[in-house]
């Protein structure tokens, strides 16, 4: 057998000569990593303006005639899919790992990257489909993000009719496109790195990205299988999920499916989901707290163990999420102690980045800022999450706000912070252009002291008994009036930070054509992203030879070296101490 | 002070045992040494398609086990009347056995690919293609013959109705794999017989494909275990 070895030439690389070989259909894996980036960002923006529209309602019930409860529910709906699964997983896998994957392994592109750019346009059209369910009779599916079965396609519902199979083939879409791109990152990071490079020399952010890959292609099988099967429901008449029903005083002709196997199915996505978005923040998070605070990472191997180890038991904790679905309730001891056990590994991470910064040069930068913001909102969402794992903790806090308040802090707010601060650390790189460094500290803390000013009160809801995915509380004489005025301070503060995001744009778009050229490693950081001849990188990333590394992604600071980094492609000097990594 | 500079890239005798497993994880550049990367991708797609087929048989068999009605005698239904006879499951024996055959046949296609010999390789893998597509016809066939005596997605006349619905998505999801296959094959077969693979000397294509065949296969053993057998 011929093999095939990382040959230090550039003849296989595919060099278009048109504006549109070169940014439309693209081969290079930044392009891609920009194209994934900006669809993610604008189906986001919708995102963003739907839930902004969910808490009109709910700050000021009764002012906006536009706004039914056939709509609320389908911004509660399509709020919460988008968020999740086309725009964190998109931004996190095929953005940031699209464009820093080759980069920081030091490879000159994916290694197919056909199968990459066309997991970007199957990407774009599952989110033209989804788009499209805004404009069919009957609007988007209003089944609530879960597509529980049996109310997401019987009537009464909204967008049981055409909104469901689009939302359906959508994700169908997605995940056959994130396949495709998934087996390039894991491929890629497996065989494709450059001399020197061992698993254990990776930055942190390539092994987030990398296991959060791995899990991704292993569980979103299930979802896939949940579509096609609700898809046959809905347009074969099948039972899958369907028990006997009598809907609106009709006996449907469904019998005999289970609704719960669903919630089995969707959850063994959907756990694994939640890690999806997390690991590769947690990687990205190491990285900016390393770098900006010129330290090498507190216990790069237990934090490299801890992502690994958190992947694999992100596998064995789905039904916590069905506590109260209606499933063998012993069900509930194991599920609850796999779900605790994760809080060791999650915990062993916390503790390192916090010792990262423990008595480092820190240099208070934006993406600095975005990390210790994270950190805040992380340790808070996890507490949290231990209310929510424990049965007996969890079974009257279900379906309240306090659940809405919990996950948006977790797996919401710390992903999108971290997506802040790394794009803000990676701007320099990717345009070469510097940010307003005023501008970013001003959006910073809108944006951090917006977000605990809607979700803590969240909590306080939920403690009252407050329901989530209710149009309005109506008749509910157990809520007390605090509750309706916490909900119009909630309301307003989310108007306000969502108002606060043009600041990024603004700030982003000013940068791209005004901004201080960034010049070669403006952050002094010491992985092999920043290393490449020319800034932005060229196509083929590398010039005429690949970069050869001698030592691990965290030499800052290092005693005697002359500058406070050593980037991972410099040779070690005589009589340096060789690092064990 | 060389210990650190040295990057592993001198050709090191084939792995064998842990420490050797170890090595290569630890290693630089490549997990799997000398692999091809396409084989590689391979490898971890069918991983996850492994996944796929996983959720839709245990989706079924949890589905089977709670049922409101009883679930059909597999040996009647899949029987076929010859010469007045009802045999059970004979027609599923017979694709089961063109299909592991299919197989057989990919596997000497590989060995031949190995050996750069063009026309074997592309003759054998022309009949394993020409068996997945017979496979596939008596699939077509026996739902032709289910859907006559009243077999659909939502009912049918021998019990319950998820009987239906999880046979024709089962079988035809499978055989949707076996379809796509079978046009692989083509496309690699005739490729070979051009002498494509020749210019390269690289006849990793073949061995994909093939990876990608018996994984189709071994997929149908389970399917025919829980299916049928059950």
């Amino acid at each position: 057998m011929a093999t095939v070895t990382i040959a230090d030439d550039l003849t296989p690389l595919h060099h278009p000569k048109t504006w549109i070989g070169k940014y439309v259909w693209s081969l290079d894996h930044k392009v891609i990593a920009i194209q994934y980036s900006l669809t993610a960002i604008a189906i986001g923006l919708v995102a963003l303006v739907l839930s902004a529209l969910m808490r009109l309602q709910l700050g000021f019930p009764g002012t906006f005639d536009f706004i039914q409860p056939e709509q609320y529910l389908q911004y509660v709906t399509m709020h919460g899919m988008i968020m999740v699964v086309y725009l964190l997983t998109a931004l996190l896998l095929g953005g940031f790992g699209n464009y820093l994957i080759p980069l920081m392994v030091g490879a000159r592109d994916m290694v197919f990257p056909f199968v990459n750019m066309l997991s970007y346009w199957v990407y774009l059209l599952a989110v033209l489909v989804l788009v499209a369910s805004f404009f069919v009779p009957g609007g988007p599916t209003g089944g609530g993000w879960t597509l529980y079965p049996p109310q997401t396609i019987t009537e009464g519902t909204p967008g049981h009719q055409y909104g469901i199979v689009l939302m359906l083939v959508s994700l169908a879409l997605f995940i056959v496109g994130f396949t495709m791109g998934g087996l390039n990152y894991v491929t890629t990071v497996l065989q494709a790195r450059c001399k020197g490079m061992t698993m254990m020399r990776m930055p942190c952010s390539i092994w987030g990205i990398f296991v959060a890959s791995i899990m991704a292609l292993l569980a979103f099988p299930a979802l896939f299988v949940a579509a096609i099967m609700m898809l046959f429901d809905r347009l074969a008449g099948t039972s899958f999920f369907m028990p006997a029903i009598v809907s609106m005083g009709q006996q449907l002709g469904h019998e005999g499916g289970s609704p719960i196997l669903f919630q089995h199915l969707f959850w063994f996505f959907g756990h694994p989901e939640v890690y999806i978005v997390a690991l590769p923040a947690f990687g990205i998070v190491s990285d900016l707290i390393s770098v900006h605070a010129r330290k090498n990472i507190f216990g790069y191997r237990m934090m490299v163990w801890a992502i690994v180890i958190i992947g694999a038991l992100s596998f064995f904790v789905w039904a916590h999420h069905m506590y109260v679905s209606g499933m063998n309730p012993y069900f509930g001891y194991f599920f609850a102690t796999s779900t605790l056990v994760i809080a060791i590994p999650t915990a062993i991470k916390v503790y390192n980045w916090l010792l990262t910064l423990w008595r480092g040069d820190i240099h208070l930068r934006v993406p600095l800022l975005f990390a210790i913001g994270f950190l805040f909102t992380f340790i808070h969402g996890g507490l949290t999450g231990l209310f929510l794992g424990n049965v007996s903790v969890d079974v009257p806090l279900s379906d309240t706000f306090f659940v809405v308040g919990h996950f948006h802090m977790v797996m919401g707010v710390s992903p999108i912070l971290v997506i802040f601060g790394a794009i803000y650390h990676w701007f320099p790189l990717i345009t070469g252009r510097m940010w307003n460094v005023t501008l970013g500290k001003l959006h910073f803390w809108i944006t951090l002291l917006g977000v605990y000013s809607i979700f803590l009160p969240m909590h306080y809801l939920g403690f009252l008994g407050v329901p989530r995915r209710y149009y309005a509380l109506g008749e509910t004489a157990f809520i007390p009036a605090s509750a309706h005025g916490a909900n119009e301070s909630i309301t307003i503060a989310a108007l306000i930070v969502a108002a606060a995001q043009t600041i990024f744009f603004a700030n982003m778009i000013w940068s791209l054509f005004r901004g201080p050229r960034a010049g070669h490693n403006p952050w002094g950081a010491a992985s092999l992203e920043w290393q490449t001849p020319d800034v932005p990188p060229a196509h083929g990333n590398w010039g005429p030879r690949l970069p050869v590394v001698y030592r691990w992604a965290y030499d800052y600071s290092v005693p005697g070296a002359a500058r406070d980094f050593i980037p991972q492609n410099e040779p070690p000097a005589d009589g340096e101490r060789h690092h064990p990594t | 002070m060389s210990q650190m500079l040295s990057t592993n890239a001198q050709a090191k005798p084939a792995p064998s045992g842990q420490r050797d497993i170890a090595g290569d994880w630890s290693s630089d550049q490549e997990v799997f040494k000398a692999t091809h990367w396409g084989k590689a991708m391979m490898w971890i797609f069918l991983l996850s398609d492994t996944f796929i087929f996983s959720c839709f048989l245990t989706s079924y068999m949890t589905m089977r086990s709670s049922v409101t009605e009883p679930w059909p005698n597999a040996s009647e239904v899949f029987a076929l009347t010859i010469a007045g006879q009802a045999i059970p499951l004979i027609l599923i024996a017979i694709m089961t056995f063109v299909l592991i055959s299919s197989s057989g046949t990919m596997a000497m296609a590989v060995n031949f690919g190995y050996r750069r010999d063009r026309r074997k390789t592309a003759l054998l893998m022309l009949v394993t293609a020409l068996l997945g597509a017979t496979f596939v016809g008596m699939q077509a066939f026996e739902w032709t013959k289910l859907i006559h005596e009243g077999v659909r997605p939502w009912g049918n006349p021998m019990g319950a109705a998820q009987f239906g619905a999880s046979f024709f998505m089962i079988t035809g999801f499978h055989g949707l794999h076996v379809s796509a296959g079978v046009i692989m094959l083509l496309i690699i077969a005739s490729k070979v017989a051009r002498g494509h693979y020749d210019a390269r000397g690289d006849y990793s294509a073949v061995e994909i494909a093939g990876l990608y065949w018996h994984f189709v296969d071994l997929v149908w053993v389970f399917i025919f275990a829980f299916f049928y057998l059950w």
